[in-house]
């Protein structure tokens, strides 16, 4: 591992100053648990970390707003999801937390660390002999004619088809949620579904945040959609695995009728996937499984399979409309 | 290991440990922290690539907490900071500055007898070649304080991060309903 400097900031200027003015190999560092396994392989090879785990009031998180519910960028996973408002009003956002990574990773991540977690494209991870235009820009993808199982099938382009891993990005997508962030000219704010980009021909870019901006807490519109809703994620294994497809979807019912649909895939795209064909094809409909498998088809209309991954269409379009589903007994 | 050296590690029990919290440089290259492990007071210097878990294990000789995938993909390195279950192995070291970390070393009675958990570990064969035990027995502790423990589904969700490649996975479930109520009664 390449040597660094590590300093811990005590505000949040001090730390935006710092990451802004140690130039291109700067990097904030929360939890750790994404920079520091990537630092192990290679993947990432920072100069300098700035700490802000120390930074006040970062980890403080508040549920029971009348308008929103606010979520400090340095609160911890565990303590967000056994949150007994959250579990009760909007499990979806819950779910996403709880059925990520370990109790022991999720007692360390961050929710604003986890937004930024990076691809587990094995290609990205092991880096030479194999390319990756993500490590390397202009090198070239070998997951487009490798293994890519795991690989997205909506979102990718020539460069790079990487799955975004995260789950927690991808129900808040579905209940638009913001992010506030600062840097060094001031604040703003950025629509959660605007943070992620899709790789395009610069895969290597996979945020709308400069490298010096920060993220301060998430905000999510409080809404009567959350109680019917759910996070449905089906992985190799029933548990501590990464999506092999997942879907967030959050719904207001009036007795067996939708009145109001949230779809988001995750586990299948490049980025936190909002599905707004499935939503609009829902409303007015009466929740059946028929209406719920086309919602699913709907979901997945354009996707592209590769060498490995086309089973993970149809896995999809079915977890789309379990989840469809499970969220319709809560409401 | 990859780049892991401890720098002039001292060993010395710091008077005034966790008192200074703020890691610096020091005159070395190094990082001067002070943290205490299983309720002793430390001060080190140590590079900042150090993982806590190289730092308990070659730092201080504390080796029951295991390097099994260094990713922590595994949980075989799991140890308590501040009360709660981490993996010590992609923890900086310099994270836990200030802070109490707990090691499977660190949770035996005062009169030498083993904790709970570790009998019932014992009492159910929760273990074959027992590398992962540590760190089982670790999360196992956190996963009853949590209150994770409402039903065998929920523990085996919680303790989920420890993988078992000797498959003792039905002992450990075993050990952790019998070791509950005693802890709870503790």
């Amino acid at each position: 591992m390449r040597p660094f400097a590590y300093a811990r900031a005590e505000t949040e200027a001090a730390a935006i100053r710092a990451v802004s003015a140690g130039g291109p190999g700067t990097r904030f560092l929360a939890g750790g648990t994404t920079l520091y396994d990537l630092m192990k392989v290679g993947a990432e090879a920072p100069e300098r970390l700035v700490d802000i785990n120390a930074l006040p009031g970062l980890a403080s998180f508040d549920t029971g707003g009348r308008r929103e519910l606010v979520f400090g960028a340095g609160a911890r996973m565990s303590d967000v999801a056994a949150d007994p408002r959250l579990v009760a009003e909007y499990p979806v956002l819950s779910d996403a937390l709880w059925k990520a990574a370990s109790q022991q990773l999720r007692n360390m991540a961050s929710l604003g660390g986890n937004l930024l977690q990076r691809t587990r494209c094995a290609y990205f991870r092991g880096g030479e002999p194999f390319t990756c235009n993500k490590r390397a820009p202009g090198s070239g993808c070998a997951a487009r004619d490798g293994i890519d199982r795991g690989h997205a099938v909506l979102g990718g382009s020539e460069a790079c088809i990487a799955t975004y891993p995260g789950d927690w990005a991808v129900a808040l997508v579905a209940l638009d949620a913001v992010v506030d962030v600062a840097g060094p000219n001031g604040a703003r704010t950025i629509p959660m579904e605007a943070l992620h980009r899709e790789p395009g021909a610069t895969p290597e870019v996979e945020t709308s945040l400069a490298r010096d901006e920060m993220i301060l807490r998430i905000r999510v519109p409080a809404t009567q959609l959350g109680r019917a809703s759910t996070y449905h994620k089906i992985r190799d294994r029933e548990s501590y695995a990464f999506a092999l497809a997942s879907a967030a979807v959050a719904l207001r019912m009036e007795g067996e009728v939708v009145r109001e649909a949230r779809v988001a895939l995750g586990g299948l795209a490049t980025r936190p996937w909002r599905a707004r064909d499935a939503e609009r094809g829902l409303v007015g409909q009466r929740l059946t499984a028929e209406a719920a498998r086309a919602a699913g088809d709907a979901a997945l209309r354009g996707a592209q399979p590769g060498h490995h991954n086309s089973f993970r269409i149809e896995l999809g379009a079915r977890t789309v409309a379990d989840a469809l589903m499970i969220a319709r007994q809560r409401a | 290991m990859i780049g892991a050296t401890l720098v002039g590690s001292s060993l010395a029990p710091a008077e005034s440990a966790a008192q200074d919290t703020n890691a610096r440089d020091s005159a070395s290259g190094g990082l001067e922290m002070r943290f205490t492990v299983n309720g002793e007071a430390r001060r080190l210097t140590l590079d900042p690539r150090a993982s806590l878990l190289d730092t308990l294990r070659e730092g201080l000789a504390l080796t029951g907490a295991k390097k099994g995938c260094d990713h922590g993909q595994c949980g075989a390195c799991t140890v308590h900071l501040d009360d709660r279950r981490i993996a010590s192995c992609l923890t900086l070291a310099v994270q836990a500055n200030g802070r109490a970390v707990t090691t499977i070393e660190g949770i035996v009675p005062e009169d030498g007898s083993l904790h709970p958990m570790q009998q019932a570990f014992i009492d159910h064969d929760a273990l074959q070649c027992g590398y992962c035990t540590p760190g089982q027995i670790m999360a196992a502790i956190a996963c009853v304080r949590e209150g994770h423990i409402g039903s065998a589904d929920e523990i085996r969700e919680y303790m989920s991060g420890n993988l078992c490649r000797c498959g003792a996975y039905a002992g450990i479930l075993a050990a952790i309903q019998d070791a509950a109520p005693k802890m709870q009664a503790g």
